[in-house]
């Protein structure tokens, strides 16, 4: 199969999670890897190269900076015909979630969401392993037909860099109808300066045990300390001490960092479900009993207020 | 006016998940159904919009028989009329084609749904029904404001939110805030009793995956304990142990 990939920059770098995709496109062909990539004039794509990457084209337009999904979509499926590709990899974003469906319908390929690992890749037989229910099972999903595209779900693979390869790079400029235009962007709130929740390797995650929005300094020193992102229970958002795009759950951001801190939360299993694809998982919590402590990997029995200075001065004499 | 909102009938989210036939099946045993509750957010913002400015609220599932509770329950919640296409959901391509060949039979200014079943976590029916009509699709949708036929919406992005504006007709997958999730009353039990369910057979939608198989993952092995005293303990198995700082 031929494998194109849908990667990313941010400030000038290509984002980890795009790498991953390339590393799970390697899996799926022997050949080198393909990527389509909406990024800045100037922008550096030898470094791909390392990764097995041959061929770039190049979205140049500023218009597609911050894409909708419908011209992304078009410019995906002009892209794989142009190369021919039969096997398109996303990681697995708000943005990709709209598109990968749109794209699939336009190419007439099956899709597959939430990916974790490729199983299977020869065409016709075609295997997937997902993550379903919110985290609580895996499922083996084949794929019919000769066109794949797939979603990768973050931090599910190691990146390891490839055959090296001279990487050529060709300005693609999609040719996109009007219609694909109909969602306007009025404006966007976005915070700036802070680790984002979704590709965070480490999250400092408080629930309602944290009493009021006056006590977030608290986590917020640790993360600052870790390198970290944010992150928060239902309720917590619920009550508005937080944003909900920090809301971690069944019916939030579901993470897969490397470090998950969970501080003054029960371990609700709506909770956990947001939760249990991350490596480690640690507890802070003054009642032994908090079923947080049955899916925690390391935990503390102790009052936040006191244990959080601790652990931020620790880390600090660390780095 | 006339909203369609899709709705998925999955198990309650404290549900404990276990697999029959070879673990090829969902375990129904102990396990209580419930609206998905994305599908929940969809329906509630409907039945706001049927409220406040007048509108046909539907709701459908692509389900067998037993899913007739959970439809019930939508009613109840302020749905007007019910369909039921009448084909056991295995794949995003499926169901939703079996929406879109609704849809274009019987016309609609908007479909809602939510982002994302809590079964398959697939989150692809919105953008698929959306192609597939030739329709704006966007999810996942935290408010939806209409004034005539133009849409104002946020939209969740990484770390923050979009505002788009749009106009009718096109497909939305919601979640939370856009509106607060309803209990039935009284009322609404008894009336949805007698509102209209129309089950409607296969059109013989062609699937595009199947899941071969199921499974759990390992059990978790015990929590290592730090006494609070000496928290300090913890960044340093954090470093040295599992090396994730
Ligand atoms: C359909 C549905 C979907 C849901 N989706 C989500 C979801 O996506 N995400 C989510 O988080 N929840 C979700 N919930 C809610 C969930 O069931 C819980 O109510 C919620 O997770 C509890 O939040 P919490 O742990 O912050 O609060 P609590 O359960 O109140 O726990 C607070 C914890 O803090 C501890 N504590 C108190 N003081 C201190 C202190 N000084 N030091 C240390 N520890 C302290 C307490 O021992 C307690 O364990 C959902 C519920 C439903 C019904």
């Amino acid at each position: 199969m031929k494998t194109l990939v849908f990667v990313e920059f941010e400030a000038g770098k290509v984002k980890k999670s795009a790498l991953e995709a390339i590393c799970f496109g390697r899996q799926i062909a022997a050949g080198p890897v393909a990527v389509v990539a909406a990024a800045p004039a100037g922008t550096d794509f030898a470094p791909l190269g390392a990764y097995g990457v041959d061929q770039v084209l190049h979205i140049a337009d500023p218009g597609f900076d911050m894409p909708e999904a419908q011209p992304l979509a078009t410019a995906l499926a002009q892209a794989a015909s142009q190369l021919g590709a039969d096997a398109i990899l996303l990681p697995k974003t708000s943005l990709t979630d709209a598109t990968a469906p749109r794209l699939a319908a336009k190419l007439g390929a099956a899709v597959a969401s939430n990916v974790m690992a490729i199983v299977d890749a020869t065409p016709g037989n075609f295997t997937v392993k997902r993550s379903v229910f919110t985290g609580k099972a895996f499922a083996q999903t084949r794929l019919a037909g000769g066109k794949v595209v797939l979603t990768i779900k973050k931090n599910s693979i190691d990146v390891a860099e490839g055959n090296a390869s001279a990487v050529s790079v060709e300005t693609f400029a999609p040719s996109i109808p009007a219609s694909d235009h109909a969602v306007k962007r009025i404006s966007v709130e976005k915070a700036t300066g802070q680790v984002l929740l979704p590709d965070a390797e480490i999250v400092v995650s408080g629930g309602r045990g944290m009493k009021g929005p006056e006590n977030w300094g608290l986590i917020q020193d640790l993360a600052d300390a870790l390198g970290a992102a944010t992150g928060c229970s239902k309720p917590v958002s619920d009550m508005d001490w937080r944003p909900h795009h920090e809301h971690v759950g069944q019916t939030g951001i579901k993470v897969s960092p490397n470090l998950y801190i969970a501080v003054g939360i029960s371990g609700a299993i709506q909770h956990v479900a947001g939760i249990n694809s991350s490596k480690v998982i640690v507890a802070i919590n003054k009642d032994p009993e908090a079923p947080i402590f049955k899916v925690a990997d390391y935990g503390i029995v102790g009052d936040a207020f006191e244990v959080l200075p601790k652990l931020t001065a620790a880390v600090k004499n660390l780095n | 006016m006339k909203i369609l909102v899709c709705i998925t009938h999955v198990p309650d989210t404290v549900s404990k998940i276990t697999f029959s036939d070879n673990n090829t099946r969902l375990n129904p045993a102990g396990i209580q159904f419930i609206i998905g509750p994305y599908d929940d957010y969809a329906l509630a913002r409907a039945v706001e919009i049927k409220e406040a400015n007048g509108a046909q609220v539907t709701v459908l599932n692509v389900g067998k028989a037993d899913t007739e509770p959970t439809i019930r329950k939508a009613l109840a919640i302020g749905a007007d009329d019910a369909v039921r296409i009448d084909v056991e959901p295995q794949d995003a391509f499926q169901v939703a084609r079996l929406i879109a060949d609704y849809v274009k039979a019987n016309p609609f200014d908007l479909v809602l749904m939510g982002r994302e079943s809590i079964d398959y976590n697939g989150g692809l029916v919105h953008g698929l029904v959306g192609e597939l009509l030739g329709w704006p699709s966007v999810s996942p949708v935290m408010k939806l404001d209409l004034n005539g036929t133009t849409a104002t919406m946020a939209k969740e992005v990484e770390g923050g939110k979009e505002y788009v504006e749009l106009t009718l007709p096109f497909v939305a997958g919601c979640q939370e805030p856009i509106a607060e999730w309803k209990i039935p009353n009284m009322r609404g039990i008894m009336s949805a009793r007698t509102k209209p369910l129309q089950v409607l057979a296969d059109t013989g939608a062609a699937l595009s995956s199947e899941v071969t198989s199921f499974d759990l993952p390992p059990a978790k092995s015990a929590v290592k304990i730090i006494p609070s005293d000496a928290a300090e303990q913890l960044i340093n198995l954090l470093h040295t142990e599992a090396k994730v700082i």
